[in-house]
């Protein structure tokens, strides 16, 4: 009994992990650029749903505000930040995201305050029943939601035109130039679909813990980084598998490794050991 | 003048750390976003044996060892991955370190190691023994570069395959950086623990394995002077700005992104951009 409440525990995390790290997939796939300013997306996500959501009363509302109000400022963090380093060595993106997300974790502080925002009536907080364990609506929602969101980007990348355009430019941008792919476009795509995925990540977190704070972004930020590592850099079936197997490992890592290890040296622990054994990542090509 | 010497020692230990990346970073070209994790090992490590009374230098020495040895053990393994799987793989490190460090009661745990012993010198006394470290690892900094060790880095940093079709033997000139460089991090951190003589796990964490990057990558990498310049002004910069302090990290954020986004090169870059153009065109 204990086991299925932990894995139905690991996987809502998972679910969360898989939110946030699609999108880091879907820039690393295009522009080899660790996007760790994403997860100040993630943040800001979190804080329009819960302002929305306290000012109207409808989460679907914050959703439907929060999701394409990121997914627009993903393009411009894109324009005006990655656009012009693209030439450059990878570090150099590296640093200038690290810099951007310590820039915008400070704003979230100054303009929001250190201490975080509360739903005032928080939604889906009646517990649901599975197979004896008890859930929360909002856990249940976090895991539809993600199966939901990346299922249809999976439809969508597989099936589609513009899918199909995404996936030779990941594949070789110059020849898919060369066959009449707008490059820039799906750059512009692609920033804005997985920013608006993190956007509904930071809501479904600020719902579950009734909480959103400057720092929210940090550790998912470095675990989501992880994540598409062990996905493969760049896989989107890797990336959902790593994210959905690594909230499972922490949370029995948790329980059984606890007293030697905290939760987040859990997650990189399990990372260091897959890339050691496969350094192109556990879904990679090598 | 107590003010002065506070300050110049942790401007000389931010100088050490810094030259210390820049052995892995800028002259091998590794990067690593866990490096605060064997300056963490070094100040733990040397924390613990004047604690139990041994003496200071036996203390450093053992610092610097214990790190140098971790960090060719993880050299070793992350010899499998490279580029932004190295980043990753370095900053997954550091959260181990952390990881292990918060949950051992006899490392203190999350409240961190209080009561370390004085090194015995006076605070003047410290400030110079930090210097003399300091000049003597920049000394050495320049000496490698210009060294046969320092040609090989440089030709591994700008392209490990041709380096290796040369007949360069990669990995072991790797570890050597690995090995050095982790070991004068552990030296900075044996002196670390002894100026503030209060050591708890967020002193090594993920934001100061950043800080001692920035201070390489703003310097300009590989260049010496400028990291040696960028971890002196990076470093008491937080102090100086104290008048704005709630601010701080929005101006050091906002200065790393700047940096990366005008001047990829750094202030080494600048400097020699601004010397091409006084001097007319090449």
């Amino acid at each position: 009994m204990l086991a299925f409440e932990l894995l139905l525990q690991g996987l809502v995390q998972g679910s969360i992990y898989a939110l946030i790290a699609v999108g880091l997939t879907l820039v690393y796939g295009l522009l080899r650029i660790l996007h760790v300013a994403h997860a100040g997306l993630f943040t800001l996500g979190g804080y329009i749903g819960v302002l929305v959501t306290n000012a109207t009363g409808s989460l679907a509302l914050a959703l439907l505000i929060a999701m394409p109000a990121m997914g627009l400022f993903g393009i411009a963090i894109y324009r005006t930040c990655y656009q012009p380093l693209l030439g450059r060595p990878p570090y150099v993106a590296l640093i200038a995201s690290i810099g951007l997300f310590i820039m915008m974790e400070e704003l979230f502080r100054l303009i929001f305050g250190p201490y975080g925002l509360s739903y005032v009536a928080p939604p889906l907080q009646d517990p649901v029943g599975i197979l004896g364990v008890n859930l929360k609506q909002a856990e249940l929602a976090a895991m539809v939601g993600a199966v939901v969101l990346i299922g249809g980007l999976a439809f969508l990348a597989g099936r589609t035109r513009i899918g199909t355009a995404s996936r030779a430019t990941v594949t070789d941008p110059k020849m898919a130039e060369a066959f009449g792919v707008n490059i820039a476009r799906i750059r512009d795509i692609n920033f804005f679909v997985g920013s608006a995925l993190a956007a509904s990540a930071g809501v479904i977190v600020a719902l579950l813990n009734n909480l959103v704070e400057p720092t929210m972004g940090s550790v998912p930020s470095y675990k989501a980084l992880a994540i598409i590592v062990l996905g493969g850099l760049g896989d989107l079936r890797g990336t959902l598998i790593a994210a959905l197997a690594l909230g499972v490992i922490e949370s029995f890592g948790t329980i059984y490794l606890g007293s030697f290890l905290d939760r987040d040296a859990i997650a990189f622990a399990f990372l260091i050991a897959v890339l050691m054994i496969r350094p192109q990542g556990l879904f990679g090509k090598a | 003048m107590a003010y002065e010497i506070t300050l110049l020692t942790a401007m000389g230990i931010s100088v050490i750390f810094a030259l210390s990346l820049n052995l892995i970073t800028g002259f091998c070209g590794q990067i690593s976003l866990g490096h605060a994790a064997f300056y963490g090992i070094g100040a733990y490590c040397a924390a613990m044996i004047t604690k139990s009374g041994l003496p200071f230098p036996l203390a450093l020495a053992a610092g610097t060892l214990l790190a140098g040895v971790i960090g060719t053990v993880v050299g070793i393994a992350s010899l499998r991955v490279r580029h932004d799987f190295l980043a990753i793989t370095t900053m997954g490190v550091g959260f181990l370190f952390l990881g292990i460090v918060r949950q051992q009661d006899f490392l203190g745990g999350e409240m961190g190691l209080s009561g370390i012993p004085g090194s015995g010198l006076s605070k003047a006394g410290f400030m110079l023994l930090v210097l003399v470290i300091a000049a003597a690892a920049a000394a050495f900094s320049l000496y490698l570069k210009r060294s046969w060790m320092g040609y090989v880095f440089d030709s591994i940093a700008d392209d490990e395959d041709t380096a290796r079709m040369l007949g360069i033997d990669v990995s072991r000139y790797k570890l050597s950086a690995f090995a050095m460089g982790t070991a004068l991090a552990g030296l900075a951190g044996g002196l670390y623990a002894h100026n503030i003589r209060f050591i708890d796990p967020d002193s090594f964490g993920f934001v100061e394995s950043i800080t001692v990057l920035a201070m390489v990558v703003v310097g300009g990498i590989g260049s010496v002077w400028g990291v040696v310049l960028a971890a002196a002004v990076l470093s008491v910069l937080p102090l100086w700005l104290q008048f704005i302090s709630d601010y701080k990290l929005l101006l050091y954020g906002a200065l790393l992104f700047c940096v990366m986004r005008f001047s990829s090169n750094g202030l080494a870059g600048m400097v020699t951009a601004l010397a091409k153009r006084a001097g007319g065109r090449p």
